[in-house]
């Protein structure tokens, strides 16, 4: 996997952050695991502590690992006045986890975020690729419902 | 090539995505080939539509009618009924109700002028609104300095907030005699609320990429780079599209219409730091750093990426430069006011009738713009304030509903105009809870570099619960200012300094809705409920 992704890079330090989103997302835990953060390094010929200084500094990214689906409801002011405070808490409820927690079958991880530009349908949530706008509470049960089902 | 009977525009956006637009797109697809009719119906993608909480939508030329709130089954008699009968479906179109008053304002449009009419993703189709002339006519009638000149008298300001004189900036680059200078789009839009820039990207963004040639050309830049956020994948991919199109046909590369101009354009991506909008922070992370600003001086003008000169300007702004080179400054001076010319992207949101987006003449009135282009506030509310310009904004009450949106009229009230975002608020927003949302965005997105700014958003924050759970005092609404004081002189970026701005002014406005939940009796009916 690293020398595929490596490929597609010159080594320049400036492509770290291109590369770490690559490193990430063909995780199948969608995470920096140690292992990378070495291989990283020693490609860009960039010590660790600065990888993990960048790793840690974008919220995008994430050292530990997390679940197959990534959750990320936009906690903003706009999509907090459309009542997002509400759908956090019936996230919460239905997977049973704290924020930044996953599910113990490994399904879902629960994050906030920052704006998503997508304010005309706010309240809004991002699920890996996908975004979930003008959310409700019974939206929110049925899409979990759906992404849990699928599995199954 | 084939003469259609019927253009169908569909907008593919994320809002219409997740509603399901591929599918219907789809069924469009199958149903007029059912019919025979793909020689007669052209079916094209196009950026949004402007609509936002009315699902799929699509819109038919000629008649410019269109249809909202697409479900798979309406699709068939959409297809019979208006495409075999030429009888429009009314129960689907557009509501009169919904749109009495609404103003779609096509003629008055610069920067959108395309989007929702052409097809993004080809380039020929650009080409044929007129698109890249300006950029053989700049690369080959017209000298740099030339170019500078008509930016300058132009009167053209940055789009981005802070309202800079985008010539200005341009001529402090551009004398310089280096070997490598760069040119940056600062499409890292992380205002909340704030979402012209991607619709700017999806739905026209060859007009980005023309308008970074000419500029890149301006000011003697041979590599440019457009930031985006790596949020918005879409845009990543309509403009990686767009970049392989245009080198395609010539029109970036090397020695461009024989004229031994150089230029190539990369993107690069962000990953979730609302502080790299700010320039120098965004140079840092384009470098594969932390995304924390620098010190100013030395500006990027003159030391900025690699410490090369560097300009960085944001997305609206550049967008407008293919039209003031093929109009004139003049022209451009015709629309807006004296002071700010041109016209601006508003994203309008919240408690209105329809959020969404709008180009309107600078010093369009605030009422103008959620009565026409919002619809009203929904639900027949009354109106009771708007935060303008994202989180980095400022609070309006109803007394302000009138003043002119423009750089220089908002700051006669101490407001600003920020990135465009409207957020629209009724009389049952809670102005403290939506102070302590701000506030929340700040102590998050605060980069740790400085000292004022890390610390005292998290006091900001501690202060704001306090008050939020009916325990605050009188006094913490002076030190929340005093302290938003003292971030804005001493903060080393704007983040840390603009944060005076939303709490001046939300407690300035709507003082007794704070001073209400410091009432003894509000703590207690909270512990009851």
């Amino acid at each position: 996997m690293y020398e595929e992704i490596f490929a597609k890079y010159s080594a320049d330090k400036e492509n770290l952050i291109a590369i770490l989103h690559d490193v990430q997302n063909n995780h199948p835990q969608h995470y920096v695991s140690p292992e990378a953060i070495n291989r990283v390094s020693e490609y860009l010929r960039i010590p660790v502590s600065h990888i993990q200084g960048v790793l840690t500094f974008y919220t995008m990214y994430s050292t530990r690992p997390r679940g197959k689906y990534i959750i990320r409801l936009c906690e903003s002011p706009p999509c907090f006045l459309r009542g997002s405070e509400s759908i956090l808490a019936k996230l919460k409820q239905l997977l049973g986890v704290k924020l930044e927690g996953t599910t113990s079958d490994g399904l879902f991880t629960l994050e906030l975020c920052a704006c998503l530009g997508v304010c005309g349908n706010a309240p809004v949530m991002m699920i890996n690729d996908e975004l979930y706008g003008d959310l409700t509470e019974e939206k929110v049960v049925a899409v979990i419902k759906k992404l849990t089902g699928g599995e199954a | 090539m084939n003469f259609y009977r019927l253009q169908v525009l569909i907008g593919i956006d994320p809002s219409s995505l997740q509603a399901g637009a591929r599918e219907i797109e789809n069924t469009f697809q199958l149903e007029i080939a059912r019919h025979k009719l793909q020689d007669e119906v052209n079916l094209l993608e196009t950026g949004s539509l402007g609509y936002f909480g009315t699902g799929v939508a699509i819109m038919i030329y000629p008649g410019q009618i269109t249809y909202v709130n697409l479900k798979k089954e309406d699709v068939p008699e959409i297809v019979t009924e208006h495409f075999l009968k030429g009888k429009p479906v009314k129960r689907l179109m557009l509501g009169q109700a919904f749109t009495s008053g609404y103003n779609f304002n096509y003629r008055r449009r610069i920067v959108l002028e395309n989007s929702g009419l052409i097809n993004p993703e080809n380039i020929r189709e650009y080409l044929g609104r007129g698109g890249y002339e300006s950029w053989e006519k700049a690369l080959l009638e017209m000298k740099p300095v030339q170019i500078v000149d008509i930016v300058k008298n132009s009167g053209l300001r940055g789009r981005g907030g802070a309202g800079f004189p985008t010539g200005l900036k341009w001529s402090f680059t551009q004398p310089l005699t280096v070997p490598q200078k760069y040119f940056v789009i600062n499409a890292d839009e992380g205002e909340p609320g704030t979402f012209k820039d991607r619709l700017i990207m999806e739905g026209d963004p060859h007009k980005l990429l023309e308008g970074l040639m000419i500029s890149s050309y301006a000011v003697g830049a041979t590599k440019a780079y457009i930031y985006i956020r790596g949020e918005y994948r879409l845009c990543i991919n309509r403009l990686q599209k767009a970049i392989d199109q245009a080198r395609e046909l010539g029109l970036l590369g090397s020695n461009i219409f024989g004229t031994g101009f150089d230029l190539d354009i990369e993107i690069k991506i962000g990953a979730g730091a609302y502080v790299c909008g700010e320039e120098t922070a965004l140079i840092e992370s384009m470098e594969g750093n932390r995304g924390q600003p620098r010190s100013k001086p030395p500006f990027p003008g003159v030391k900025g990426a690699w410490q090369k000169p560097t300009v960085v300007n944001n997305v609206e702004t550049i967008a407008n430069i293919p039209s003031i080179i093929s109009h004139g400054a003049d022209w451009f001076r015709s629309y807006g006011t004296e002071s700010c010319p041109g016209t601006k992207v508003f994203t309008i949101l919240g408690d209105v009738y329809m959020p969404g987006l709008c180009e309107v003449d600078m010093g369009t009135s605030l009422r103008t713009l959620i009565e026409e282009y919002g619809g009203g506030i929904r639900d027949d509310k009354k109106f009771k304030g708007a935060l303008l310009g994202g989180a980095a904004g400022v609070f309006l009450s109803e007394k302000l509903l009138d003043v002119k949106m423009d750089f220089n009229s908002l700051k006669e009230y101490g407001a600003v105009l920020g990135s465009g975002a409207i957020l629209v608020m009724n009389e049952d927003a809670d102005m403290v809870d939506m102070l302590y949302a701000v506030i929340r965005f700040f102590r998050h997105e605060s980069c740790g570099k400085c000292i004022p700014c890390s610390k005292g958003t998290q006091k900001l924050y501690r202060i704001i619960s306090r008050i939020r759970y009916g325990e605050g005092s009188e006094e913490d609404l002076v030190s929340m200012i005093r302290l938003a004081q003292a971030m804005n002189i001493s903060s080393f970026c704007a983040l840390g300094q603009s944060l005076l701005m939303p709490i001046r002014s939300v407690i300035d406005n709507f003082r007794d809705e704070f001073l209400q939940k410091m009432d003894k009796k509000y703590k207690f009916s909270r512990e009851a409920s």
